[in-house]
């Protein structure tokens, strides 16, 4: 990443780590966040993307490591950070027995807001909740219930918005629904760190970052990720695919076999090694092998199976 | 796969109601053990609870406090208060000058009995003239009261024992004139009415903010809560302040009902009465948000709740008379809320005291409070850490 000034930066962080109870879930992991872009957290449960994202936002402290959130320090400023914040939790966080009106009103009201009741109804608005907002939010099906936790926490204006594994359990409309609306906040200047576990969704990052057991492995554009991870990738089409996944798993070489739809990505970090490894196949009639760039999937499967070997 | 589906959808198996009773069984027996806390407080609590009363609770109070009025000096003077001491209901604390100073003591609750030897007393026995020495009690709790009071009978005899002046038997050279203040008919209702305002209201309140902080713990809302510019301070007071109205509107219907239907009097000013009901109700939701503060799940704090709830029942003074106990117990009686406010509301409603006589308690009460909320503000996570 190319050298920005500070009034660039919304997050930057370095060294960071943090334990609990003996485990190191986070380690020396340092990251920048240029304003106004969306960046995409990705990485396997359990990988410390929650643990970070609450370090960010003052609800953790670090163990080790030091940074900046919007300007302030993560350790001392924590309070300048919340008001700056819109922070929306892995877990429906808000009260299910107010309802949706009440909530926004809450919240508009905690941010010290000039006109709470008028900001709830334009977010009520914004959201297309009309006419629900006298439901109880625990009352809510799931793809609300995430509308109105990024209504909440977009609600006070922050420049900030840290969103962890927000689409988790949403049906694929409320999904689209869901990223248009985040690059729409991202348009208007705002910067989103937002954690997934969909290859998608991290393609409609401006950036992303890939963190495995505390690790951050790779960061960057798409592409810059794809093309760092130096991988190799044929994708094979053809008859008795189960046979051959069987023969090629585990073969020197050949370190990922992935079935996709009906064909079947065969991927290898060493090129010359993998084309030794698939010769006897590269001819055999009824397959089709083709070189294919690899997938962004393709990419962290890998880094995770060798941050596996590294790490564990 | 669809065969061994289709032939396994056998009957009921056998002994399927205990099966999955026992399944059950297994399954709270684990989520018991992993709650070490909960786990020791189900031992201590039954434990410590009953060592505490058992030696605490004494239903014929001695030693109770009491002040002389102390007109003339004499030896016959001296040798009743010492017969009076003997009979190890009373222990004279206080020498006082002024029938004022006495009634203070007695309408502050300093003291529960009041012994006047009026001047030229032994000089109007050797006349034979049957003068009066008078007892003034505080008779709000009766029973306290009562045992001290008839032991008094016996008084005359013993302190005239080795006297000179035992003469004849049947007419006594003096006589006792006991005066049974504040509630001369000895209803136990009296007393116990006011007692009911303290205890109801220790009870509901601890209930309406012990939970609060666990709740939203519990319930996940915490984390959002915390990601929000909100100080610890402004949480609590968030979550006490509504319950003062509850309390206050509860400590009304109490009292109201308390007067209309059991005849309970208030003799002294009700607006002292509403603002010293008002202090208590902070101070017993500040107690139950320190408990919500510091236990770690909802049951923690229930239990927490009632460790302190039972202790204010039995050491206050509410069901057994608090002078009776012995020191120690006195001493932890005297952290409670509760016996504070006791002495308040039984003061203000059947002695019609004064701010001044209940100063004391009113400070200490406030004291709790804030002690409360400092703890509560300190231990109140500021994170998830």
């Amino acid at each position: 990443m190319t050298a920005a000034g500070p009034a660039e930066i919304a997050i930057d962080v370095k060294g960071l780590s943090k334990s609990f109870g003996g485990r190191e879930v986070v380690h020396d992991l340092s990251m920048q966040v240029r304003r106004g872009s969306i960046y995409g957290f990705l990485g396997p449960n359990g990988s410390g993307k929650t643990t970070t994202i609450r370090m960010l936002c003052g609800l953790l402290t670090p163990d080790g490591g030091e940074g900046t959130c919007l300007g302030f320090d993560i350790r001392r400023d924590a309070d300048k950070i919340k008001r700056r914040v819109g922070y929306m939790t892995q877990r429906f966080s808000l009260y299910q027995d107010l309802s949706v009106r009440e909530n926004l009103e809450f919240v508009a009201r905690l941010y010290g807001m000039a006109d709470p009741r008028q900001a709830a109804r334009d977010m009520v608005q914004r959201l297309g909740l009309a006419g629900r907002e006298r439901q109880l939010a625990g009352e809510l099906s799931g793809g609300w219930k995430q509308r109105l936790a990024l209504g909440a926490c977009t609600l006070p204006n922050p420049q900030l918005l840290l969103l962890d594994e927000p689409t988790a359990g949403v049906d694929p409309k409320a999904r689209r629904d869901f990223w248009n609306e985040i690059h729409a906040l991202a348009a208007e200047g705002l910067t989103v760190l937002v954690s997934t576990h969909y290859m998608d969704e991290a393609e409609r990052c401006h950036e992303i970052a890939y963190i495995a057991y505390g690790h951050l492995l790779a960061h960057g554009t798409v592409s810059e990720v794809i093309a760092q991870s130096k991988l190799t990738t044929y994708t094979v089409s053809g008859e008795d695919l189960r046979a051959l996944t069987a023969s090629l798993a585990g073969k020197p070489g050949v370190d990922m076999v992935a079935p996709f739809g009906t064909s079947l990505h065969v991927s290898g970090r060493d090129r010359d090694a993998l084309d030794a490894a698939i010769a006897p196949w590269r001819d055999q009639e009824g397959l089709r092998w083709q070189p294919t760039a690899p997938s962004l999937e393709d990419v962290f499967i890998d880094l995770m199976n060798r941050s596996k070997d590294n790490f564990q | 796969m669809s065969d061994a589906v289709l032939h396994n959808t056998s009957p009921e198996p056998r002994f399927g109601f205990w099966r999955r009773t026992y399944a059950m069984l297994v399954k709270e027996f684990i989520q018991l053990k992993r709650d070490r806390v909960s786990f020791a407080m189900i031992v201590m609590i039954p434990v410590m609870q009953l060592m505490l009363f058992g030696y605490a609770i004494n239903t014929t109070p001695h030693h109770l406090p009491a002040a002389v009025l102390l007109q003339e000096d004499s030896d016959l003077g001296r040798s009743i208060l010492k017969a009076m001491e003997n009979t190890a209901y009373f222990r004279f604390t206080r020498e006082v000058s002024s029938v004022a100073e006495f009634d203070d003591l007695l309408l502050s609750g300093k003291v529960l009995f009041g012994v006047e030897i009026p001047r030229g007393f032994e000089r109007a026995v050797r006349r034979g003239d049957r003068p009066a020495l008078l007892v003034a009690a505080d008779a709000t709790d009766p029973v306290a009261a009562s045992s001290a009071l008839s032991s008094l009978g016996m008084i005359v005899q013993t302190a005239l024992a080795h006297d000179l002046y035992a003469g004849d038997p049947v007419t006594t050279p003096f006589e006792i004139r006991a005066h049974a203040r504040y509630n001369p008919a000895a209803s136990s209702r009296l007393n116990i009415v006011p007692g009911l305002v303290g205890t109801i209201l220790t009870m509901t309140m601890l209930i309406f903010t012990a939970l609060s902080v666990t709740r939203e713990i519990e319930r996940g809302t915490m984390e959002s809560l915390l990601s929000m510019p909100i100080k610890p301070v402004e949480v609590m007071l968030g979550k006490i302040i509504p319950y003062v109205l509850v309390g206050f509107l509860q400590a009304t219907i109490i009292i109201g009902i308390g007067v209309l239907l059991f005849g309970v009097p208030v003799m002294g000013s009700l607006l002292l009465l509403a603002l010293l009901s008002t202090l208590f109700i902070a101070t017993n939701l500040s107690i139950g948000y320190t408990f919500s503060t510091l236990a770690q799940n909802q049951l923690q704090a229930m239990q927490l709740s009632m460790m302190f709830f039972l202790p204010s029942i039995l050491l206050s003074g509410f069901m057994f008379p608090f002078l009776g106990m012995p020191q120690w117990a006195q001493v932890l009686g005297e952290c409670l809320p509760l016996t504070h406010y006791l002495r308040i509301v039984r003061a203000i409603m059947l002695k019609g005291s004064t701010l001044p006589n209940l100063q004391h308690d009113t400070i200490v009460l406030f004291g709790l409070m804030l002690f409360a909320m400092t703890v509560a503000v300190f231990r109140f996570r500021r994170t998830l850490d």
